[in-house]
């Protein structure tokens, strides 16, 4: 009876165990017969910003099904500050990041690598102000006024000081709730940097970062959605996204007043605009802040560390062209549109792309190779 | 399931064999004994490593704020330093967060948990509670991340944010309640971390309630005493203790609840009276920041968990001790 | 009542053992207590309704053959699945199980049939107060311990495994150490009589014998284990792709999946989140139910 019982026991465990494996056993197929007929095969690593985390995804999708299917790309939205970490560890193949690297950064990693880091931006992106409710769609606000919202002193739509700025605007007497991300992210820190910049007292009480105190009574998000379902639940509602979100989403969004006092409505065009006032050095080392012209003020860019050194060719040949083609073709330039996302100007792109092919150009270092290669072997994933 | 004495029955002692002590297998038992015994101490050596070893990651930010003030101090700044700490860490709105959200939880389950279980024990009709009670446990197979997708998308929008705005014009007066209903909040993280803890309270009330000596109860019964009166006079009175153990292991749980909460509870590093208000739990700011911070402000974050260590430690070990006073472990029920 | 007796029809009341316990209020107080409860036990059943009908109404439409079998594209792209979340999700099991299960077992064992003594005494406590520590503190304890600590082994599988392991560990072992119980000692001292040693005993006896029990057991520590969201945050850290690394590369799992999915704004993202959601509840009540099948046959067996 006993004996019996135990057997029963185990072949109702058999059919689990044996669907659950017949799950994992066909998974493989990844449908990678598209065509490019690309010859490149390696594995990268990287990892960084959350900020173009959703375009990263798409581009890296679309790169390894068509382009390049010997390349697969698994980065990893830890957030700039560990993507500048690990880059610094050697642990990925490049790192990214919504800050440039300082001159220390770059001399603790040409010490660490034994050879030059590199560092490029590679996209553009807008942080729109999302609201609930759709009457409001071209509120005007500039960044007293954003400031004022989410440190609590403006507290309605009717307020003096919103009104001054819509003249022909009827606005609600509504309260204003403020939402931001409850968790830590980039897009915090890029809507907080242009606070920053652009607000004395914005810097004096909150400052800028990933997380921020903010001030008691308003609305923490979870993520994007968690913002999402923070502005949409409350008539109130408003809330700093990426522009993409605001696209798929179909929110009502305010027009920014920028550094020459014209309001701006957030649309790729604008974004482009920004970048095109941003004034960039050699070194890449720049910040788009005090934006005027017609460009959005609200924006970011990202930037790709990289080696000069210490990877094996195939990788190195694969990072090229990985980035070579986000950057050029027209495919993944438009993909980066539909997500709102900034492409870089053709200038500032064939500067990134020379800046780019330095990549792995002072290969033979010694055995600073030797120590990636076999680090890179351990971290062989399929 | 099963009830039995702290310390069941010992199993048997194998005889002492003089003639079979020698031979091939005679290193066998104690090597046997030397094993088992070596895989029950991993439990105390896991906890132990827990120990050390957060509170030596921690040790920096206990070092610049000091216990206590870690824990009563009201500002939390990350900084983003690799090597030394920069920011200001006070743990406080987190302890708060948790405080309240827990609290909220027991106020709801506590009462519902009793009268579920006395219904099982005494009302249902014996055909349907054995399903319906392993139905109730079944709400704690569900994944907490489930909990807090349902939540946030439809339980809050349309049921608890009509109630809390109909709760805020009744009595919006008292300062729990007053307004801006905003949705998240501490008090839908409560409510759901109530349905959260509600089957495994249910679970040991029921054992509880229904170990009670039924001579009392028929005695009761013969003196002309109400179903009722049996129920509130007789059989819950004797199980006092055993349905502050299962309080206790429901705030156990309701503590350390990370997702579920982290999605419904607001996560502003601020803190308010009022049950509407946004804020943080300890669990839920480390789970919301871990994934972008700085290697300085794991340091705060691991400091928060042993925060949390300790608290959930005190009140489990509060609640095992009654539990084992009573002299009766519901095995089951715990898992 | 009764229309055949003798005695006129006065009104005389009823006998006492044909009348309801009490004055009308304290009836009415009984009446009413007895609506509140089952009032309470309804209320009670009702977020579980709930959840069933709305994880299945928004997750029904996506789960086919292709979420098995294929990986996650972009979150604003449709199709694909999960795959690489059942990967990593088994993995991580199929190692936790290996980790947790044998050591459970054998902590049980060793409580049960060496016990008791003031070790015994105090794993048991231990363990108990165990299963009471939160999630993301064992996440937060692994990562210290083995991610940057001591082991500087860096996200990946095996860390995540250690991470659901030692939360299924006590689970384990106290499901375990009941079964161990019920084993009746007539067993014990039948196969001690036949000559069996007692490592001979344990093994060929008692550990069959409770072999249903402690399947119903590990399969309960399984249900709780697939679906930890906060621990594997921080140890395994989650990958859209199929990892086989054991370690070395962060390690993907459907909660930790379907906890991403559904923060990203985008509709097909937030669609397999719903999708993932019904497909971890179906897991997980089926274990639960299977577990709970075959031990109430095991305890049906041994009174």
């Amino acid at each position: 009876m006993r004996n019996g019982r135990s057997k029963l026991a185990v072949l109702a465990a058999i059919p689990l165990l044996a669907t659950a494996c017949g799950g994992g056993g066909d998974a493989a197929g990844d449908g990678a017969d598209g065509g490019g007929g690309g010859d490149l095969s390696a594995q990268l690593t990287g990892a960084g910003a959350s900020f173009p985390d959703p375009l990263f995804q798409d581009w890296i999708y679309e790169y390894s099904n068509g382009v390049q299917p010997g390349v697969s790309v698994n980065y990893q939205s830890v957030g700039s500050g560990a993507g500048v970490e690990q880059f610094l560890e050697q642990t990925v193949d490049f790192g990214s990041s919504e800050e440039f690297l300082g001159e220390e950064d770059l001399a603790a990693a040409a010490e660490a690598r034994g050879c030059e880091a590199v560092q490029f931006p590679v996209v553009f992106g807008a942080v729109v102000i999302a609201l609930s409710n759709p009457d409001l769609d071209g509120l005007v606000l500039d960044a007293e006024t954003l400031a004022g919202i989410y440190s609590t002193e403006i507290t309605t739509f009717d307020d003096p000081a919103i009104a001054e700025l819509n003249p022909d605007m009827d606005l609600p007497s509504d309260e204003i709730i403020p939402v931001h991300r409850s968790d830590s992210s980039g897009t915090t820190y890029v809507f907080s940097h242009y606070l920053t910049t652009e607000v004395e007292s914005w810097a004096d009480e909150y400052g800028e970062g990933k997380e921020l105190d903010w001030a008691d009574g308003l609305v923490g998000g979870q993520q994007n959605d968690g913002v999402a379902q923070g502005i949409t639940q409350n008539p109130g509602g408003l809330g700093y996204v990426n522009q993409s979100f605001a696209q798929e989403a179909d929110l009502a969004v305010a027009h920014i007043v920028n550094e020459d006092g014209t309001p701006i409505e957030p649309t790729l065009e604008s974004t482009i605009a920004a970048t095109g006032e941003a004034e960039i050095p050699d070194n890449f080392q720049f910040s788009i802040d005090n934006i005027g012209g017609e460009g959005y003020p609200i924006a970011g860019s990202n930037w790709i560390f990289t080696y000069t050194c210490g990877y094996d060719q195939a990788n190195a040949d694969a990072i090229i062209d990985f980035w070579t083609w986000a950057l050029t073709d027209q495919g993944a330039q438009d993909l980066a549109g539909e997500l709102g996302y900034a492409p870089l100007n053709e200038e500032l792109t064939e500067r990134v792309i020379t800046e780019l092919e330095k990549t792995n150009s002072e290969n033979g270092g010694g055995d600073a190779d030797a120590d990636t290669g076999a680090e890179e072997d351990a971290e062989a994933t399929e | 399931m099963s009830t039995e004495a702290p310390e069941a029955p010992q199993a048997p002692e194998a005889p002492r064999r003089g003639t079979l002590t020698s031979g091939k297998g005679r290193l066998a038992d104690p090597i046997f004994k030397w094993v088992v015994a070596a895989c029950g101490t991993i439990v105390l050596v896991i906890l132990a490593l827990m120990v050390i070893r957060t509170t030596t990651e921690a040790w920096p930010v206990f070092a610049k704020e000091g216990f206590f003030g870690f824990l009563i101090g009201e500002e939390w700044t990350a900084g983003g330093s690799r090597t030394e700490i920069t920011g200001t860490y006070g743990a406080w709105p987190f302890i708060y967060g948790t405080l309240i959200t827990s609290v909220i939880a027991i106020a709801i389950a506590l009462p519902l948990s009793i009268m579920v279980a006395v219904y099982l024990t005494h009302l249902a009709p014996r055909r349907i509670a054995k399903p319906l009670s392993y139905t109730v446990e079944l709400l704690a197979a569900v994944p907490s991340v489930i909990f807090g997708l349902w939540g946030l998308h439809w339980f809050l929008p349309n049921v608890m944010r009509p109630f809390f705005e109909w709760l805020e014009g009744a009595m919006g007066w008292f300062f729990l309640f007053e307004g801006p209903v905003r949705g998240v909040g501490y008090l839908p993280a409560g409510i759901v971390l109530a349905i959260m803890i509600l089957p495994i309270m249910t679970a040991i009330i029921r054992e509880v309630v229904a170990v009670q000596p039924l001579e009392q109860q028929m005695a009761a019964y013969a003196l002309g005493s109400t179903r009722w009166e049996v129920i509130t006079k007789v059989v819950l009175p004797a199980s006092f203790s055993g349905i502050v153990a299962a309080a206790m292991l429901g705030l156990g749980r309701a503590l350390g609840e990370t997702i579920a909460v982290l999605m419904l509870i607001g996560g502003s590093q601020g803190w308010g009276a009022s049950l509407f208000g946004t804020g943080s739990s300890m669990a839920s700011h480390i789970a919301a920041t871990f994934g972008e911070s700085s290697p300085e402000t794991r340091t705060g974050l691991m400091a928060i968990g042993v925060a949390l260590f300790l608290v959930t430690m005190i009140v489990n070990i509060l609640a095992r001790v009654i539990v084992w006073r009573l002299g009766q472990f519901t095995g089951d029920a715990a898992v | 009542m009764s229309t055949t007796t003798t005695t006129p029809p006065a009104a005389r009341p009823a006998p006492l053992s044909q009348r309801p316990p009490g004055s009308g209020f304290r009836r009415f107080k009984n009446r009413s207590a007895t609506v509140v409860l089952t009032a309470a036990m309804v209320l009670a059943m009702i977020p579980l309704v709930l959840i069933i009908f709305e994880v299945t109404r928004r997750g029904i439409g996506v789960v086919n053959l292709d979420f098995f079998t294929q990986t996650e594209p972009p979150p604003r792209r449709e199709g694909g699945g999960y795959a690489a979340g059942f990967v990593g999700t088994l993995y991580i099991m199929a190692l936790a199980v290996l980790m947790s299960i044998p050591f459970g077992i054998a902590t049980a064992v060793y409580i049960v049939e060496y016990g008791p003594n003031r070790l015994t005494s105090s794993i048991r406590f231990f363990t108990d107060v165990m299963t009471g520590i939160p999630s993301i503190f064992v996440g937060l304890f692994v990562y210290g311990l083995l991610v940057i600590g001591w082991g500087g082994m860096g996200f990946g599988t095996f860390v995540g495994a250690v991470a659901i392991a030692v939360m299924m560990l006590p689970i384990v072992t106290r499901s375990a150490e009941e079964m161990l119980r019920l084993v009746p000692n007539e067993l014990r001292n039948a196969s001690y009589g036949l000559g069996a040693r007692k490592w001979q005993t344990i093994v060929h006896t008692v550990l069959p014998a409770a072999a249903p029990g402690l399947t119903t057991g590990s399969m309960l520590a399984i249900a709780r284990g697939i679906g930890e969201t906060a621990p594997l945050l921080l140890t395994a850290f989650g990958s859209g792709l199929i990892v086989t690394a054991m370690q070395g590369a962060p390690q993907g799992a459907v909660p930790m999946q379907l906890y991403r999915g559904a923060g990203q704004p985008f509709e097909a993202g937030i669609d397999r989140a719903w999708g993932a959601a019904l497909c971890l509840f179906v897991l997980v009540v089926l274990f639960t139910i299977v577990a709970r099948w075959i031990g109430s046959r095991a305890s049906v067996g041994s009174r």
